[in-house]
């Protein structure tokens, strides 16, 4: 990945990463995913809490034996809490994973070039086991 | 929960005979989780053992543990109790406490975990100024713990004493300091590794004995969710209005208000409780750490679901009258339904299953205190003494000592406030421990992770300010003075309408860290904050 060539502090793989195309299309990919799905389920949970302060009649309204509006909504917010988990899980398997991984990637071999001090032992990839017991824990950052 | 001055049906009758029983049980949970501790002790030498349990666990385990960690007292006793003698207005804390996870899991968890170590302080601390605001985030998160922490206390010994059918105030304080002094011991033994098996442990136990209780009460009705609710309207003496909201919230103008200020603090919470936030870090990989926080929406929603059952049931099957007899606040009404679909008070069957139920409720409490302690001791050790106070000079074995002497402390401050504040209602603390956590915790770390400009004096004004902001509501609220179940009873300085202060706090909170940033003549730190950016998307030096 070579970035080098932005307007960016030379030295610094992070900030040649962050000012990259690749990371770009990954953080656009991330936020405009996260970003109003989180405004939404706000919102119809909001919705939700202001229906049962403010419009009592209608979700008293019967939809089936002794089964209201009120009710059905209740278990609708359940319903969209686990539609909403799964959608974004999938998301992520298949379109923040492979770009993350690729950035991550090269960005820890550069990293590795640059200075051999932390030995990549603080790197768990998503497929090893964790093996932070034997990391250099101390320096922080 | 004022329990033990109307202990009456419970222990004069039935408790009393089945005493053995429960106790054995809850002897039982508490010997073999004591085993795991040490178990897991053992093997826990390095910090990242103690702190994240190695980081070893899988999504699932972890999925399970937070599951655990989550459903306290107050889930399974408190909204079982709240849909029992409310109604449908009980149920609207089952669907907040639920939807708060999409928060945690589309913008909390995996960022968090990438670029963190150990707690919330460590991804401000990324590219805010170290000191200062490890302070701040350290300071909330062991406000936040010690409210979560008084209200599992007071509420582990009113009930243990109200379901063993113990009398008196000397054994309520018993009880009181057995709990504080079973979690520090699982806490400084065990460590995170200890503490999330004795989760896991508990998760399982809470969701069998649920799922069988629910199993129980539909079978009563034909497996017909309609006929069950009908029977709970007829029998809660409310008519259809039980099924409808507004029995509890829907009093006057105020009431819908806090309702609504209820709302907004469960949602936003549960992503700023430092517990919660601890868990993140016990997995491998950001990736683990999504698929256990879906594992968790998966059995906290199950469980969640399972209210419905618990509440209406108890309604229908108990009848408010004899819940209230109980406890006024409802919170034997799931044992008491236990009994109930096992037989009746006089049979084998309801004798086991309330034995049951109640050494489930038990083992509830236990999980979550110890989750607390841990959570606020290493946030104690890693954020105030090591980087703080010892300027990040005190090794590992140091920290370490910190840490389990912090436990300690944290469970003598816990015992001796749960003896104390026995006046307090449990459910107005948790609340208000979310509310804190909404205010002060959350406004300051979405604004970190994906907001370029923010500086340390925008994070300081927005913990300092959302923290004290909702801590002096509170005081100021009907919560603390001014009406027959205030904490102070014939004082009246309560200004404040509200009893829940989230619809002011995290606003504000909010609008403080925003503020501030754009008063402050801090330059932003561009290329820290380029490394917390790429390394929270993509993992890349994590931890």
């Amino acid at each position: 990945m070579d970035t080098a060539h932005r307007p960016v502090p030379p030295d610094d793989p992070y900030s040649q990463v962050q000012a990259g195309p690749e990371f770009g299309e990954l953080r656009r990919s991330y936020r405009r995913f996260a970003f109003p799905l989180t405004v939404a389920f706000i919102s119809w949970y909001l919705l939700y809490v202001l229906l049962s302060n403010y419009a009592g009649d209608f979700m008293a309204s019967t939809v089936v034996g002794n089964i209201n509006t009120a009710f059905v909504f209740g278990l609708l917010q359940f319903l969209t809490t686990f539609l909403i988990a799964w959608w974004y899980a999938r998301h992520a398997n298949a379109r923040l994973d492979p770009r993350a991984d690729l950035i991550r990637a090269s960005l820890e071999a550069s990293l590795a070039n640059l200075d051999t001090d932390t030995g990549g032992g603080t790197f768990d990839a998503g497929t090893t086991t964790s093996t932070t017991k034997a990391a250099p824990e101390s320096d922080a950052r | 929960m004022t329990g033990h001055a109307t202990m009456t049906y419970l222990a004069e009758s039935e408790a009393s005979d089945h005493r053995t029983l429960i106790l054995s049980l809850f002897s039982l949970f508490v010997v073999s989780t004591l085993a795991i501790t040490v178990w897991a002790g053992r093997k826990s030498k390095s910090a990242t053992d103690f702190y994240a349990g190695g980081r070893s666990f899988t999504g699932f385990q972890n999925g399970l543990a937070i599951s655990g960690d989550y459903m306290s007292a107050a889930s399974f006793l408190g909204i079982a109790g709240a849909i029992a003698l409310y109604g449908y207005d009980g149920f609207l804390y089952s669907i907040g406490f639920l939807v708060a996870w999409l928060v945690a899991l589309l913008l909390v968890a995996e960022p968090l975990r990438n670029s963190g170590r150990f707690t919330m302080a460590d991804v401000l601390a990324f590219r805010l100024r170290q000191r200062p605001v490890r302070t701040a985030a350290g300071t909330s998160t062991i406000v936040v713990s010690i409210f979560y922490l008084l209200a599992q206390m007071v509420g582990a010994g009113t009930l243990v004493a109200l379901l063993l059918g113990i009398d008196g105030e000397a054994a309520r304080r018993l009880v009181i300091a057995l709990v504080g002094l079973t979690m520090v011991v699982y806490v400084t033994i065990g460590g995170m590794k200890g503490t999330t098996w004795v989760q896991m442990i508990k998760a399982v136990l809470l969701i069998s004995g649920t799922l069988l209780v629910t199993i129980l009460v539909l079978n009563e009705f034909d497996w017909n969710v309609s006929t069950l609710l009908g029977a709970a309207a007829d029998s809660s003496g409310h008519g259809d209005a039980f099924l409808e909201p507004g029995l509890r919230y829907g009093k006057d103008g105020t009431s819908k208000l806090d309702f609504i200020s209820l709302g907004l603090a469960l949602v936003l919470g549960t992503a700023g409780l430092p517990h919660i936030l601890v868990r993140f870090y016990t997995v491998p990989t950001a990736r683990a750490a999504r698929t256990s926080v879906n594992w968790a929406i998966g059995i906290i929603g199950a469980f969640y679901l399972m209210t419905i059952a618990l509440g209406f049931g108890a309604a229908a099957m108990v009848g408010p009258d004899r819940i209230t007899e109980s406890n006024p606040a409802g919170n034997t009404a799931a044992p008491l339904l236990a009994e109930a679909v096992g037989g009746g008070p006089d049979s084998t069957g309801g004798a086991i299953l309330l034995a049951v139920i109640s050494a489930v409720a038990f083992a509830t409490i236990l999980a979550v205190v110890a989750g607390l302690t841990l959570a606020s001791s290493v946030s104690f050790a890693h954020d105030l003494w090591t980087n703080v106070i010892r300027k990040g000079k005190a090794g590992e074995k140091e920290e370490l000592a910190v840490a389990k002497l912090a436990a300690v402390g944290i469970g003598a401050v816990a015992i001796v406030l749960g003896i104390f504040a026995d006046r307090l209602n449990t459910a107005a603390l948790v609340a208000l421990a979310f509310a804190v956590a909404a205010s002060a915790n959350l406004p300051t770390m979405l604004y970190s992770l994906f907001w370029k400009r923010f500086t340390t004096q925008g994070a300081l004004w927005s913990i300092y300010g959302g923290l004290t902001s909702s801590v002096l509501l509170v005081v100021f609220s009907p919560v603390v003075s001014g009406e027959e179940k205030s904490l102070f009873t014939g004082v009246d300085f309560a200004w404040f309408p509200l009893e829940n202060p989230g619809l002011v706090s995290i606003p504000l909170g909010f609008l403080l860290g925003w503020i501030a940033t754009l008063l402050s003549k801090e330059e932003p730190d561009v290329k820290k904050y380029a490394e917390l950016e790429v390394r929270s998307l993509t993992g890349a030096g994590a931890h």
